[in-house]
């Protein structure tokens, strides 16, 4: 028998609901994992023991009672410490909600209790969702399980690499650039973005609400799936929400077949700045959806080209206003409250003992961007360009079934390498940004081990909103196909801990 | 376009309600002089005839029913708050002596 913490979820949810195991004793294997290893890859931020140990005895108690147990019943999850989750801390990786203890949970925390999800704890994060590389959190860094000195992506890097070191088969993240697919791609694991407002934000504390997006993350396509089918669908609480059907992600997953697709390779995600092996290893990807049947031609979306500066415009406008409800008030950190300060001193005191250097640039440049004068060369100008993406995806979706690109320019990058040069760390989106101005669908998966550093590639696929099975479709078949070829998962080559 | 200098940085920071430190401000207004000179090329499109997008829905006004229902108890509400006396936040000093 395999450790129970290498099962894919659906086969941990097979063995539960065939009584091969329990959930107890999933839960346990985990915890014990993470006990283990969790000091050397740093993914959590707070592990619940006894909550999870309630939770999975709770899943055994159902099933010893005869009741039919979900698709996902008794399996493990790490969730991104930017949900909020009643009774268990909630911090976004700053020292601003150190210790805070939401009163409520997240729609995503309740669906995921809903679905009999055992939840082991919260992952580490860029500080609110800010950074391609997890350093920007205030708890330290997170390693990547690849190799403990390179960065596991950001913003959601302790979800990646809690997936990657085996210490959960599912997890969740969040994508306002990139946070799921990015920390996917150089960890090698699976992330998929969603259509935007097709999982609800309720409860998902904000960075840039017009981009924000939670999202499913697990080894394999069909997992990612079934916890794509778990979380997704409408919510009244989240004003933003489409009120419509979720497309059925897991027969998708499981149909691994492209005959007849047309699929489009996006001539502006290449050259300079792209890693040799990264790209060798897209290329080898674009041949073998050839070779399973899909029709492949090259498409131009010219407006890609301005999708970076536009993110950088339009995420820190949105963020200058959304962090501002960290007032020191009415939660949170608060300094220097000595009876001699104002409110508006005291506010101040405590922004800047509590936000890192990452959270603070982006409140100032979106404050300038939104400021008279600047407003309509910059704000404005960036909404423009947001229109022209969207145009760009309509183009290129009228001839072709969905876009595949490199995930990232590059295999993950050594910690401390662009930690203090904000425009190098930006550059990690390159590819994964426009899909969150126009508010499409987005999945990474694992295509390989570059050759100069034998690190995980990502190759992106791209469908339009609400289409969110395409991606499925093509990433199970990939995924097979890629196995096949190897003999094992991509994961099975990573070092042991 | 203009790049961004010390003192602007330190007028949005007094805006952003951050009290920042000397040397912070030397290092930001140096990072967001680069950063604005990268992404100010957004500004070749200000001319251009194109309807601006501020959200990928096309949803307005969404609405429910004006219900009572089930919220949080003010000891929830309250669970949180760095201090609270009366079922109420309790705040600095919001109004000067005078």
């Amino acid at each position: 028998m395999t450790e129970l913490i290498k099962y894919t979820a659906a086969e941990t949810a097979a063995a539960i609901a065939k009584g091969e195991v329990t959930a107890v004793e999933v839960a346990r294997a985990h915890l014990d994992r993470i006990d283990a290893v969790d000091k050397k890859v740093n993914a959590f931020l707070h592990v619940d023991h006894e909550g999870a140990l309630a939770a999975a005895r709770a899943v055994d108690a159902k099933r010893a009672s005869g009741a039919e147990l979900g698709p996902l019943a008794g399996v493990p999850l790490a969730l991104k410490d930017v949900f909020t989750t009643r009774g268990m801390p909630t911090t976004c990786g700053s020292k601003i909600l150190e210790g805070w203890v939401p009163p409520y949970d997240a729609t995503l925390t309740k669906r995921l209790k809903d679905a009999d999800v055992v939840i082991l704890g919260k992952t580490n994060m860029d500080e609110f969702a800010m950074g391609s590389s997890t350093e920007n959190s205030a708890y330290g860094p997170t390693g990547n399980p690849w190799d403990l000195t390179r960065i596991p992506g950001g913003s959601g890097g302790g979800s990646a690499a809690a997936l990657a070191a085996f210490e959960a088969p599912l997890a969740i993240g969040t994508d306002t650039g990139g946070s799921i697919r990015q920390p996917g791609a150089v960890t090698g694991t699976v992330g998929v973005k969603p259509t935007y407002g097709s999982v609800s934000r309720y409860g998902l504390v904000a960075f840039s609400s017009s981009l924000d997006q939670g999202g499913p993350c697990a080894r394999t396509v069909l997992d990612t799936a079934l916890l794509h089918e778990a979380i997704a669908g409408h919510d009244p609480l989240d004003s933003t929400s489409i009120d419509a059907p979720v497309p059925d992600v897991v027969a998708a997953a499981r149909t691994r077949d492209v005959r007849g697709m047309r699929i489009g390779v996006v001539k502006e995600f290449a050259g300079e700045g792209y890693q040799a092996g990264v790209m060798q290893r897209f290329e080898e990807s674009v041949a073998l959806l050839r070779e399973l049947g899909a029709e492949v031609v090259e498409v131009s979306c010219p407006s890609f080209t301005l999708a970076l500066p536009a993110y950088y415009l339009i995420a820190p406008s949105e963020a200058s206003s959304n962090l501002a409800r960290f007032d020191a008030m009415r939660y949170g950190l608060r300094v220097g409250d000595d009876g001699t300060r104002s409110a508006e001193q005291v506010t101040a005191l405590t922004r800047e003992a509590g936000f890192g250097p990452e959270v603070k640039r982006r409140i100032i440049l979106g404050t300038y961007a939104l400021s008279s004068g600047y407003y309509d060369a910059y704000y404005g100008s960036a909404q423009k360009v947001r229109t022209l993406i969207s145009r760009d995806f309509d183009a290129a979706f009228a001839g072709v079934d969905v876009l595949v690109s490199p995930t990232t320019p590059t295999t993950a990058f050594p910690i401390g390498e662009r930690a203090d040069d904000p425009m190098a760390m930006y550059l990690a989106d390159l590819c994964t940004i426009p899909s969150n101005l126009a508010g499409n669908a987005a999945m990474s998966l694992p295509c390989g081990l570059a050759p100069e550093d034998n690190l995980p590639v990502g190759l992106q696929i791209i469908a339009p909103a609400m289409a969110d099975d395409r991606l499925y479709r093509v990433g199970g078949a990939v995924e097979a196909a890629l196995n096949d070829k190897w003999g094992h998962a991509l994961l099975e080559e990573a070092p042991a801990l | 376009m203009p790049g961004i200098t010390r003192e602007e940085v330190a007028h949005l920071a007094r805006l952003s309600r951050l009290e920042l430190q000397a040397e912070e401000l030397d290092h930001f207004a140096e990072q967001l002089d680069v950063i604005i000179g990268a992404v100010a090329r957004v500004s070749e499109v200000a001319g251009q005839d194109v309807p601006p997008t501020s959200h990928p829905l096309p949803l307005t006004n969404v609405m429910r029913a004006d219900e009572v229902r089930q919220s949080l108890t003010p000891e929830q509400a309250l669970s949180g708050a760095p201090a609270s006396e009366d079922q109420r936040f309790r705040v600095p000093q919001i109004l000067g002596e005078d």
